[in-house]
């Protein structure tokens, strides 16, 4: 036998006027290797079809399933019960919009967000399939890889302080987003162009520091740094009519390939 | 209902659906993409291993060329495969890998310079050139001549996925996210686009298209045990065959992958034993050199994972209370290597298994992972029977893979096909007119209002019940081997599903908005009908091919069998029509042994006046 798990859902559907936000308990006896996945699909297909939520990949790699898992911001499919304790209390992700239950809409907030900060290489060089590939050193290649390792779940938003008091912050995610680009030379963006993108108060200088994100990241991607690296760039840039271009070019320190 | 216009429709916005849109979305065409996700959660991201093409900038690809990359697609298949459209893919695969880093895909390079490189768990020195330095470096893969795997770490599909994504924002192509494709609307003639519901709303809306591009990927969630995602449910499939004039191609081929893991069904690469990773047993003993002296753990796909159940059913698999599996060794490779290019694995390892693989074994099994199968289109993407219908990428029979696919070609296939497939998409385009049939618009979507009102009434099972049973048949009867009794107890059994679902209930009645139980309950018709294609092609193609194997005509028969299985279904049947057509227009590399698996071939009688040169046509 194993433990009788408990589990609090909160529960509302936007879509039925006659709906009104709750939480609903249900009960699950615990299995080996149970994950949220497996304990959700169980509870909708055994006792409650209405319940909503989403999965995909089931692997931690799509990024669909981000809730709040006891007060934290995680990904449901690599969360196992045997982690947690009889209670299981969850909650959809704050700041993105509920579509119902703990289903919440991550897709038109990102899409947004992938507009605003033009997330693209921006190159005025034409492909030419009788060409060869350009170079790039394998060591940047790397590097470039482990910034683009986000999927985009949502779990740094909805830990973000500043994300849950203004909407039109950025976010953790955006500015990791942009430090891709930042080091990657088919970009020809400047450090002035970034500045147009981040370099106010719904960019890195809205960041308050709290860094929750960078804890609750289930891909343990660097966003501490990547803030870090984005605002040192962006304050340099504000500051360089004032300051010797030497010195600027010094303080702009690790990790930038940009001059 | 609400009706959107456009020139092309994707449906499916993996990486298949995205390079197709990317490619009209340039030529200047309105393009909207539906997809059941977000797009970036497509099951493309999950795709770890690589893309093979013939690039030859590593050491251990030196020398390659599309034409060595054709002859190794060709045998993979099992001779399955149409050889015009491999070589189509081979030849254009370099250049897409190509396209791809343009676009900011972040390759791994070559490094010069003395490695260590594993083969069969052995080390070995190999040194890199100093004139290739900076180039697209490759990997091994099974099934291969050559080093020829291109990635990025091992999140390959994510990175690809991502960079085409960015495209596709850069080139403001619309995604529909969160729409589930119902039904195709057509005049028996011509497709005009598709029934979809919203799954914010629970609203159906028409997309009315001059293209319509089916891009949905597998269906592997037909059986219980699948490395796929929970959206790989045939969708798009389904939506062709119940026009009843669009076939499906050789449903009966479906792959799995030695490396599923035991119990979560999550994939760990191909990389891991490209890269040099064992197969061992109950005794960790090494196994796969008796049974393939020469490919080892790398034969292909198919091979592999028949030597491991055989391996298994000598009683030499681990027991577990998840049933038999053999462990997958990766520790000689070591820590660095583990968490940067086997990174995902690792990750996958310690969250679900509990197991760190830099220093224990990793619990595995066959399990269902790749549909050959699908949307039976000609060698420009065009479905057969619909003008106007295209399918690419995992959800079409193009076909490229025949009988069995190599590790690497599907993620290759993707973007080569949604490129190839794109530019003869924009062709048809080009002075078309098409004539909006608003009776035809209004018939599918009545179509499928009827659907949902029968649902909200049913009375007999729930829509998981009737799914859970159809994917046990599908695990039970219809898996790795097969033979000729059990194949028609599955037959049976799903039909009797089948009637079931006629009177399918919704144990919530319907909610408003998403309705995650309707939704499902949509799809489950339509899944059994699939299930039935597999087990029905199976059943009356008494041969093996590639991943086909059957217990009772274990001899591949390249005199009666070398052909293609089409299942088209009418209204109302309980089985598929079937029809064959030859597997291949012409022989570039004539039928013959495959160098692995073993086996006996009955020769056909193909004449030499159907074997044509691999660069006929180069100029």
């Amino acid at each position: 036998m194993g433990r009788k798990l408990t589990f609090e859902i909160f529960r509302y559907n936007p879509a039925d006027p006659k709906s009104k936000p709750h939480m609903q308990s249900y009960e699950l006896e615990e299995t080996p290797s149970m994950t949220l996945f497996i304990a959700l699909n169980k509870i909708r297909e055994e006792q409650d079809p209405t319940l909503q939520f989403d999965f995909c990949c089931r692997a931690g790699i799509c990024g669909s399933c981000g809730m709040v898992i006891n007060g934290k911001p995680g990904l449901a499919c690599h969360t196992q019960t045997a982690d947690l304790p009889d209670k299981i209390t969850l909650h959809p992700l704050p700041v993105f919009k509920l579509i119902g239950d703990l289903s919440v809409d991550t897709g038109t907030w990102f899409r947004n967000t992938g507009k605003k900060i033009e997330s693209w290489i921006h190159t005025n060089k034409k492909f030419d399939e009788n060409a060869q590939e350009e170079r790039m050193d394998n060591a940047l290649a790397n590097q470039i890889f482990e910034l683009d390792r986000c999927v985009e779940c949502g779990c740094c938003v909805a830990a973000c302080g500043t994300a849950r008091m203004r909407e039109d912050f950025m976010g953790a995610t955006a500015i990791n987003r942009l430090a891709r680009f930042y080091i990657d030379p088919r970009d020809n963006r400047t450090p002035a162009d970034f500045y147009e993108v981040i370099g106010d108060d719904q960019g890195v200088f809205g960041c308050m520091g709290l860094l929750a994100c960078d804890n609750v990241c289930p891909k343990q991607i660097p966003l501490q740094d990547q803030l870090g690296i984005m605002r040192r760039m962006a304050t340099l840039e504000s500051v360089k009519a004032i300051i010797p271009e030497f010195l600027r070019k010094k303080l702009m320190g690790c990790k930038s390939v940009k001059p | 209902m609400q009706v959107h216009y456009c020139d092309v429709l994707c449906m499916g916005a993996g990486l298949a659906g995205e390079r197709v849109a990317v490619e009209a979305a340039e030529a200047g065409y309105k393009v909207i993409c539906l997809s059941i996700v977000p797009p970036r959660r497509s099951h493309s991201s999950a795709a770890q291993g690589g893309m093979q093409a013939a690039l030859g900038n590593s050491i251990m690809g030196d020398g390659d060329s599309p034409e060595i990359h054709f002859n190794d697609t060709v045998k993979g298949s099992d001779w399955g495969c149409d050889q015009e459209v491999a070589r189509i893919f081979a030849n254009t695969a370099p250049i897409a890998m190509r396209e791809m880093a343009y676009m900011g895909v972040p390759w791994n390079r070559v490094v010069p310079g003395e490695h260590t490189y594993y083969k069969g768990g052995k080390p070995f020195q190999a040194t890199e050139k100093t004139e290739n330095e900076g180039l697209i470096h490759s990997r091994a893969f099974g099934g291969t001549a050559k080093w020829r795997t291109c990635y990025t770490s091992d999140g390959t599909g994510h990175a690809v996925l991502f960079t085409l994504d960015n495209r596709m924002l850069q080139l403001g192509v619309e995604v529909h996210d969160r729409m589930q494709a119902e039904a195709l609307i057509h005049d028996g003639d011509r497709c005009l686009g598709v029934i979809a519901r919203n799954l914010r709303t629970g609203e159906l809306e028409a997309y009315v298209a001059s293209a319509t591009v089916i891009a949905t990927g597998g269906f592997g969630r037909i059986y219980r045990a699948t490395t796929n995602a929970v959206i790989c449910d045939g969708g798009g499939q389904i939506t062709a065959l119940d026009t009843g004039i669009v076939p499906l191609g050789n449903m009966e081929a479906v792959q799995f992958h030695p490396t599923g893991t035991v119990p979560t069904d999550i994939l760990v690469t191909e990389g891991c034993r490209g890269d040099g990773g064992t197969l061992l047993d109950v005794n960790e003993y090494r196994f796969m050199p008796d049974y393939e002296p020469e490919k080892a753990e790398l034969a292909s796909r198919d091979v592999v994972s028949r030597r491991m159940t055989e391996h298994m059913r000598k009683g030499l698999g681990v027991k577990s209370p998840y049933g038999d599996h053999l462990w997958l060794d990766i520790r000689h490779l070591g820590e660095k290597h583990i968490t940067t290019n086997l990174r995902e694995v690792y990750d996958i390892c310690t969250h679900f298994l509990g197991v760190n693989p830099i220093h224990q074994l990793i619990p595995v099994r066959p399990t269902q992972h790749y549909s050959m199968g699908g949307v039976r289109v000609n060698k420009d993407g065009h479905a057969y029977g619909l003008k106007g219908l295209f399918a690419a990428g995992e959800a079409a029979c193009w076909d490229m893979h025949g009988f069995n696919r190599l590790g690497g070609n599907s993620l290759a296939e993707t973007v080569v096909a949604g490129r190839v497939v794109g530019k003869k998409v924009v062709e048809f385009l080009e002075g078309d007119s098409m004539t909006v049939k608003t009776d035809a618009i209004n018939d599918a979507a009545k179509k499928v209002e009827e659907k949902i009102y029968k649902l909200k009434r049913g009375t007999g099972d729930d829509a998981y019940t009737l799914r859970n049973a159809m994917q046990d048949v599908m695990m039970e009867y219809v898996g790795i081997f097969r033979n000729g009794k059990d194949l028609q107890t599955g037959v049976d059994k799903l039909q009797e599903i089948l009637e079931r679902t006629e009177n399918m209930r919704l144990v919530g009645r319907g909610i408003k908005g998403q309705d995650a139980e309707l939704a499902m309950a949509l799809r489950v018709p339509g899944m059994v009908k699939l299930a039935l294609c597999v087990a029905y092609g199976a059943l009356n193609r008494t041969e093996s091919r590639g991943a086909h194997a059957r217990e009772d005509y274990p001899e591949r028969n390249d005199k009666d069998w070398l052909v293609r299985t089409l299942a088209t279904w009418n209204e109302g049947a309980t089985l598929p029509n079937l029809s064959y057509e030859k597997a291949t227009p012409f022989y570039i590399l004539p039928p013959g042994d495959r160098g692995y698996g073993g086996g006996k071939i009955i020769p056909g009688d193909e004449n030499a006046a159907e074997h044509v040169p691999f660069d006929e046509n180069k100029k």
